[in-house]
């Protein structure tokens, strides 16, 4: 009985190899469809996935708007100090001291790309672009403002 | 029609007609370390160009495609590279043995070639004890492996070392024992006795199921002593950096690299002359007209298409399966190979007695 199992192991064992060999030799002889990306060549076309994490930006809208509060969220949730929130106070037409950014200082050069800030963040403000091409000559432009100069909140964020 | 012994011997003869018998040996000396050594440059820019297409292909990449048409001549820049990078040595390290130790892993590689038939009638050294001879040097290899790892002084190229110790002593034994089986069926240790005994049929063809299992064995066996993936323990990139030549650079480590490649062509090599025939043409029983037509193609196209059909096998078992551990991998050769290749020598013996192969 000893003997009958242990030639049924070897056989199963054989079996499986060669399934898996069966399909890397798929693989090998259908050698049309290409999963990786030709990237300098097809720099124009090029189509990333969508959970691509390039870099970390504020979009705004054609008003020169974003939807940034200044809760700092974002950089609490930061595991490398990453993002720094420099916060002001707006006088409202109704005399309130209200907060808001000054400036979203964003350092490239320290960020792993890891998504918390975006996670953290309660009203939308930041999102990963899918750019990738970062290399500059001087580390100081890696140092980024996110918010646009004379940007002010959307309407409606608090 | 020109052939590669036809060659040899004219050069043998106009050498014989020049000089004194002397000097005709230290010639053909030199020439045949000279051939060695560029089919060892030859074959090491041929085969890791193959690995990496091949990988590429299995792993539906396109691979090297920049250098030259193709990429073909990616291997070459990278020589290039390696040559002119420099060889560091350590300080905590062994100089003597940490310096020597990858001219021993080259030295043992190139040993190997000598008496493999590269075409009919081309030997390098056609000795009577081949097959004997090539199962004793390629247990060397352990040695340099051993020495670089220990005189590298690095907890890494230890580990590497002697996980790489434990692995090729072990799987030789099971190694050993399915070339036996073509031993015992031809009754002979020489490479050329053994290919002409395959001249009505190769030894996979005429020697039934023990033959297969004992193919089947010799090729995870080597792939093992070779230090290839599945059983690249000994270099395991994901546990041990590079396993025992993590302190090697430049040239120093492109000559473990080298080794290691025309170590992979050797046993390929091993393999197709005691199984598929070595040079042999294939032919199949009385068709004349077939066995005719296979004759006409020369026998050194023979030999590299079975070995470079031998070497695809082993570079797809590396790009289909995932590394061993090593209590798997002991258990492996102690509890399977070993036995069955024991059991399976008894077959082939009771085969060979019988009379009951082709």
């Amino acid at each position: 009985m000893y003997l009958v199992n242990y030639i049924k192991e070897v056989l199963s064992a054989l079996r499986s190899l060669l399934i898996g060999m069966r399909r890397t030799l798929f693989y090998f002889t259908h050698h049309k469809e290409i999963i990786t990306e030709q990237y300098p060549d097809n720099r124009a076309t090029l189509k990333l996935a969508d959970r691509f994490k390039g870099e970390v930006v504020m979009p705004h809208n054609e008003n020169n708007e974003h939807r940034c509060t200044g809760c700092t969220a974002c950089e609490l949730a930061c595991p490398n100090g990453t993002i720094k929130v420099i916060t002001k106070f707006d006088i409202t037409p109704e005399g309130k001291k209200k907060k808001a950014i000054d400036k979203l200082v964003y350092h490239l050069e320290l960020c792993t790309m890891c998504n918390l800030c975006v996670y953290a963040c309660p009203s939308d403000a930041i999102k990963m672009a899918q750019t990738f091409e970062h290399s500059v000559f001087d580390r100081n432009q890696l140092t980024k403002v996110l918010n646009f100069p004379d940007s002010k909140i959307m309407d409606g964020v608090e | 029609m020109w052939s590669i012994s036809k060659i040899a011997s004219l050069v043998h003869e106009w050498l014989s007609n020049t000089f004194s018998a002397t000097w005709v040996t230290v010639f053909e000396m030199v020439i045949a370390g000279v051939l060695v050594i560029s089919l060892f440059a030859v074959l090491g820019l041929i085969l890791v160009m193959m690995e990496r297409k091949v990988s590429a292909w299995i792993q539906i990449r396109l691979g090297p495609n920049r250098v030259g048409p193709k990429g073909m001549f990616q291997s070459a820049a990278d020589t290039v590279k390696l040559l002119v990078k420099e060889g560091m040595t350590p300080n905590g390290a062994d100089k003597l043995l940490f310096n020597v130790a990858p001219f021993l892993a080259i030295v043992v590689s190139m040993l190997l070639m000598a008496p493999l038939a590269f075409a009919k009638d081309f030997t390098l050294w056609d000795i009577n004890i081949g097959v004997l001879y090539v199962s004793a040097i390629s247990s060397v290899s352990v040695i340099s492996i051993l020495m670089a790892g220990w005189a590298s002084n690095n907890k890494y190229s230890l580990m590497g070392a002697m996980r790489s110790g434990a692995q090729i002593v072990s799987y030789e034994l099971s190694a050993g024992l399915s070339i036996m089986a073509i031993v015992v069926l031809t009754g002979s240790l020489n490479f050329n006795d053994i290919i002409l005994s395959q001249a009505d049929g190769w030894w996979i063809f005429k020697g039934h199921l023990p033959i297969w299992i004992a193919f089947i064995v010799f090729l995870i066996a080597v792939t093992a002593e070779t230090n290839r993936a599945p059983f690249d323990l000994a270099e395991a990139e994901s546990e041990l950096t590079a396993g025992f030549h993590t302190e090697y650079s430049g040239m120093k480590f492109a000559l473990f690299f080298l080794a290691e490649y025309v170590n992979v062509f050797i046993v390929c090599a091993i393999g197709a002359t005691l199984f598929l025939g070595g040079w042999m043409p294939f032919h199949i029983g009385h068709w004349d007209g077939f066995n005719h037509i296979m004759d006409f193609i020369p026998s050194s196209l023979w030999f590299f298409g079975k070995t470079f059909f031998l070497i695809f096998l082993i570079m797809w078992f590396r790009w289909s399966f995932p590394r061993l551990r090593i209590d798997q991998l002991l258990n492996l050769e102690w509890k399977y190979l070993l036995p069955i290749s024991m059991v399976n020598i008894l077959l082939v013996t009771a085969m060979a007695i019988l009379k009951w192969h082709f």
